[in-house]
């Protein structure tokens, strides 16, 4: 009986949703056409056609060949830490672990011990990475040029957003202030950085910037690099949150004045709570867009998650005509998946602050 | 005897070309209440917006309990003057509580503990009517509650002065009348007050004297029983009887 119904409700709803009409009729039947294109040929290629165990390229030369699985299997370390010691490569899993426990209850807003768990991220974790990283206190120094793979994605990435949304708010704040100089700065510094490709920012970083510096004053590539990419990315990041102000109305800041609070209590206390509520979105987009742009290091001859993929299509004992499909894919997923998570975690964000706060 | 609270002295005031406030002068003694009343453009907003220095003034001097207010040094003389405003929008923080509305200024203007603040806080909420409120946020209440709290929020810094700026005109007629008694209750207790207002009936119950503005001048300032019966200017007169 029951059966009968929902099959029946089943036919009902198509007919209402699918087939109400001959135009609606046609899209659906190319739609369904064209999802079963797409799913069968990607279910052949990632897993019916594809090779998961082999020690080279051998075992991905059949006839009609899927994914190159074993590629990646063997390259996984690569990928990962790029050219750092493998007797040395705890470090980065010790520096992983802590770094997964040290932002995951930051990010959650029901994890308890907020303040400790803030100080700690903001004084002792950079420490703590750095020595990790590159070595010191008893630890076996590794140059910035033996790191690579995913672990140099996320170093790029992660200084990227923590610098330049501080830095992004006082520049959106210096480019609404009545102080014209500090006015006209930042708005040179945000046009400048915003006129620029990236590309061009990483090149003089890496390559003009030494020729200025004094000499024998020098630092390394990479924190060069860094540094390229987080005035990059706060330019943006300035723009977003001067939208944010300006949405916010202007008896925000009267009512604030009334009440005799000064400039910086002002920003912090009304301002800027409810003009980065606001542009939740906006500041993920700039975040997921900088994620993406840490590829661009590659320009500079350090290899990142996908750089360090792309040299290893020159191995000859990998070489097969799916090879650098294969890696491309696998690359593609990592960034894929870090990127659905911000974007999954902002709109858990505005959801949460949207109930929390009610507003109207 | 009467100290003057609020002395404005010869003030002028330009919006780039337009001249919003012409050589305005006004006296108002300690505990007086002056109603400012007038049609829409006519400068009274500006001017009690130009009182606690919200705007600031082009010429001529504006004095606070005997301290004149310059031009750019708004902080100080609001942190001293205790000018407490009331808004037409309410302008209430909309991503704090009731209650963290209140003790905002108190903890971080007047550096009060926390508690301290919090209990003077529901003292003044007490008193606007709205106790069972505190931990709600402003978007969860009626207009006529939200613009109590403003009132509650702006008496938290225990002010000698407030200045309403149009407090009913943003409301639906059935909560005029809860904002007005909170004032009402407010003046008797002897509050020096500036209201800019088109509620007649709370301009004659409560009024010392009524000050009616037009085109940036003060045109006509009288105690409310003259005001009301014999306006003497023409302008005045065409106001009243459009109004009442």
């Amino acid at each position: 009986m029951l059966t009968t119904l929902s099959f029946n409700n089943a036919i009902h709803w198509m007919r209402e949703n699918l087939f109400s009409s001959v135009t609606n009729s046609i899209l659906t039947i190319l739609s369904l056409w064209l999802l079963w294109t797409i799913g069968s040929g990607a279910w052949s290629w990632l897993i019916w056609d594809a090779t998961f165990v082999g020690s080279d390229r051998t075992a991905c030369l059949k006839p009609e060949q899927g994914a190159c699985w074993p590629f990646i299997e063997a390259k996984i370390g690569q990928f990962i830490y790029g050219r750092y010691p493998d007797a040395e490569r705890w470090r980065i899993d010790l520096l992983f672990f802590i770094s997964f426990f040290g932002f995951m209850p930051l990010l959650m807003p029901s994890a308890p011990f907020k303040r400790v768990n803030l100080l700690f991220m903001v004084f002792v974790y950079p420490i703590v990475a750095f020595l990790l990283l590159s070595g010191g206190m008893g630890l076996e120094y590794v140059e910035t040029s033996l790191w690579g793979g995913l672990m140099v994605t996320l170093v790029v990435a992660i200084t990227g957003i923590v610098f330049s949304l501080p830095l992004g708010i006082l520049l959106a704040l210096g480019r609404r202030s009545n102080l014209p100089i500090i006015r006209w700065s930042c708005i040179s510094f945000i046009e400048i950085f915003r006129g620029v490709p990236l590309i061009t920012v990483l090149f003089m970083a890496s390559v003009m910037l030494p020729l200025f510096l004094p000499e024998g004053m020098n630092f390394d590539k990479l924190v060069r690099c860094l540094i390229g990419v987080a005035l990059f990315a706060a330019a943006y990041m300035a723009e977003v949150i001067r939208g944010g102000l300006q949405a916010l109305p202007k008896g925000q800041y009267e009512a604030a004045h009334a009440l005799g609070l000064g400039y910086w209590q002002t920003m912090r206390l009304i301002i800027l709570p409810q003009a980065l509520t606001i542009v939740i979105p906006g500041i993920v987009n700039t975040f997921i867009g900088l994620f993406k742009d840490t590829t661009l290091v590659l320009i500079v001859g350090i290899f990142d998650l996908l750089g360090i993929v792309q040299l290893n299509f020159t191995d000859s004992s990998w070489a097969t005509e799916q090879t650098a499909i294969t890696g491309y894919v696998f690359a593609g997923t990592i960034f894929w998946v870090f990127c659905f998570a911000m974007s999954r975690y902002s709109i858990f964000m505005e959801k949460r602050l949207a109930t929390d706060r009610k507003d109207n | 005897m009467t100290k003057s609270a609020i002395l404005v002295e010869n003030v002028d005031k330009w919006y780039g070309d337009f001249h919003v406030l012409k050589n305005i002068s006004l006296n108002v003694n300690q505990g007086e209440k002056i109603v400012i009343c007038g049609p829409s453009g006519s400068g009274k907003s500006t001017l009690i917006r130009c009182i606690n220095q919200l705007e600031e003034h082009n010429a001529g001097r504006i004095s606070i309990e005997g301290h004149e207010v310059i031009p750019g040094q708004r902080h100080k003389a609001l942190a001293r003057g205790h000018i407490g405003m009331v808004f037409q929008q309410f302008n209430l923080f909309p991503h704090m509580t009731v209650l963290e509305n209140c003790t905002l200024a108190p903890i971080w203007v007047q550096k009060m503990s926390r508690k301290e603040a919090e209990n003077i806080a529901h003292r003044y909420l007490e008193r606007v009517r709205i106790p069972d409120q505190a931990d709600k946020y402003p978007g969860q209440l009626s207009g006529g509650q939200q613009q109590r709290v403003a009132i509650a929020r702006a008496l938290c810094m225990t002010p000698r002065i407030m200045l309403f700026d149009e407090p009913t005109s943003a409301l639906d007629p059935e909560m005029i009348k809860e904002v007005l008694d909170v004032m009402i209750e407010l003046a008797n207790e002897g509050m020096t007050m500036i209201c800019v207002t088109h509620e007649m009936g709370f301009a004659r119950q409560v009024a010392d004297r009524i000050i009616f503005m037009d085109e940036g001048e003060i045109v006509e300032e009288n105690d409310p029983e003259s005001f009301f019966a014999n306006p003497t200017n023409d302008r005045t007169k065409l106001f009243l009887s459009q109004v009442l």
